[in-house]
């Protein structure tokens, strides 16, 4: 299991009662590991965010949720292809954390 | 000692007012869950310390809030809302009308509107847009569709209204349940939602293209007096309408009013003759007549009705009150309430005769519900 940090927008710590930043346990040794991995782990370390950053249906990254790591917008990689290796290495040795960001979006 | 508790849903939030039966007096906590949409609360009629909230934001979708002590903690409680016969990345079958034309596959996007049954604390009705009619019998925790609402035969015609394709009125009456969806129409069941039959004859609407269709009107509430089940009293997108026979027909009553373009309409608790409305300009003005607030009351049951202005303003007010903003308490002078989009919540103690404001700058308000706590 790999040590992930993760950070989150304000609503979900608060449906969490959590801190802004979480670390959950993702399978692997870190190598290889991919977007779904980290947020099935989120999911199942904080069951209440289900729905809240993925539709429930569609399984998709709901449209106003971005995702970041290492300065690099994640939002649009496909959800089961390998980190990018750098963001990867960060990630596992916990210097950089993965960002869940409500996107700027007026309201 | 008798309290009124009146919950209240904003763009930002909800609001819990309390006070006692005077109605003077009020105390107000929140905002609870601050800056996500409550689109509805309300609470069970069988423990009323349990209340359902619908939370929701289009940055982080759907969640059901329930509250086992009236308002004062909550817990999330479930939130899945698949729809029968989808898959995990699958949509399931049928279609509904799309804005250009074209077929567009259900998909859920909120929910509009909470009904706790009036029996039981545990089981609560849910209407989702699009157009689906959701069950739990655990308190929230657990949603199954009722399908015969959706795949009902004139499901592929029915078409989103201005705020999407939204079950937004729900009459417990169990075993026959009444569902109002914009812009669909009517719906009622005789047999705890299994089936459903169209229930719009007598409607007409000049938005569509054939006034007196079986489906595709812009119903925007429906009420019915609790000892009267039968009658139903409806504010369409134009038309204040009523039937006395269950839905299979209905009947124009917006008589004298100076708009019959609105959309709350109430049902006063004693008097199954006397309705509310809050007429506004038109479609396209969302706002009331020459910029001065008026509650309309009819004790006739419609036709004949009288201006309530006292306490309201009536100059200069643009704010508009929507579906789900208006409720009556129980209480023997019944109290009435609506919020508006400019953030206030007024309260009449004498069924109308005299307002108040409880307060005035919350946000725009989405729904109002009252209990009467002993």
């Amino acid at each position: 299991m790999t040590a992930i940090r993760v950070v989150l927008p304000v609503h979900l710590r608060n449906l969490a009662r959590t801190g802004k930043e979480v670390t959950v346990s993702v399978p692997g040794s870190g190598d290889g590991v991919t977007q779904r991995a980290v947020l099935d782990a989120l999911e199942l370390a904080y069951p209440v965010l289900r729905g809240t950053i993925r539709d429930r249906q569609t399984g998709k990254r709901r449209a106003f949720v971005r995702f970041y790591a290492c300065e690099q917008d994640l939002s649009n990689e496909p959800p089961d292809e390998p980190l990018p290796p750098a963001v990867a290495a960060a990630l596992a040795a916990g210097t950089e954390p993965f960002l869940v960001v409500g996107a700027m979006a007026g309201g | 000692m008798t309290a009124v508790r009146v919950l209240a849903g904003t763009r930002k939030g909800a609001f819990v007012l309390t006070s006692d039966e005077k109605r003077e007096k009020w105390s107000v906590t929140g905002p609870h869950f601050g800056g996500w949409e409550i689109y509805h609360l309300k609470g069970s009629p069988a423990d009323p310390d349990r209340i359902y909230a619908s939370q929701n934001t289009g940055w982080f979708g759907q969640l059901i809030q329930r509250s086992d002590d009236g308002g004062l903690s909550w817990q999330p409680v479930g939130n899945d809302f698949t729809y029968a016969g989808a898959s995990a990345g699958q949509q399931g079958p049928g279609t509904h009308l799309w804005y250009d034309g074209t077929a567009k596959p259900w998909e859920f996007k909120r929910i509009w509107h909470l009904e706790p049954s009036r029996t039981d604390p545990d089981t609560v009705y849910a209407g989702a847009e699009d157009a689906a009619l959701f069950k739990s019998t655990d308190g929230g925790v657990t949603w199954t569709e009722l399908t015969g609402l959706r795949t009902h035969p004139t499901g592929p015609s029915w078409q989103p209204g201005a705020g999407g394709l939204c079950p937004h009125t729900i009459i417990l009456q169990e075993p026959r349940i009444y569902v109002a969806i914009s812009a669909a129409g009517t719906l009622r069941s005789d047999d705890d939602g299994e089936t459903w039959r169209v229930i719009n004859r007598g409607l007409l609407s000049e938005g569509i293209p054939d006034p007196d269709a079986e489906a595709g009107h812009c119903v925007h509430h429906v009420e019915a007096h609790p000892a009267r089940p039968d009658t139903l009293f409806m504010q369409k997108h134009w038309d204040v309408m009523r039937s006395d026979d269950a839905g299979e027909n209905w009947y124009e009553i917006s008589g004298n009013l100076p708009s019959d373009f609105g959309f709350p309409i109430g049902v006063h608790p004693h008097e199954a003759e006397t309705l509310y409305v809050v007429p506004i300009t038109s479609d396209s003005l969302h706002y009331p007549p020459d910029g001065a607030l008026k509650v309309w009351r009819s004790r006739t049951g419609g036709n004949e009705w009288e201006p309530l202005t006292e306490g309201l303003p009536q100059h200069d007010c643009y704010v508009n009150v929507y579906r789900d903003a208006m409720s009556i308490d129980t209480l023997d002078e019944a109290g009435v309430y609506f919020g508006t989009t400019g953030g206030q919540v007024y309260v009449s103690p004498d069924s109308g005769d005299t307002w108040a404001p409880i307060v005035r700058d919350l946000p725009a308000v989405l729904s109002v519900e009252v209990q009467v706590l002993p």
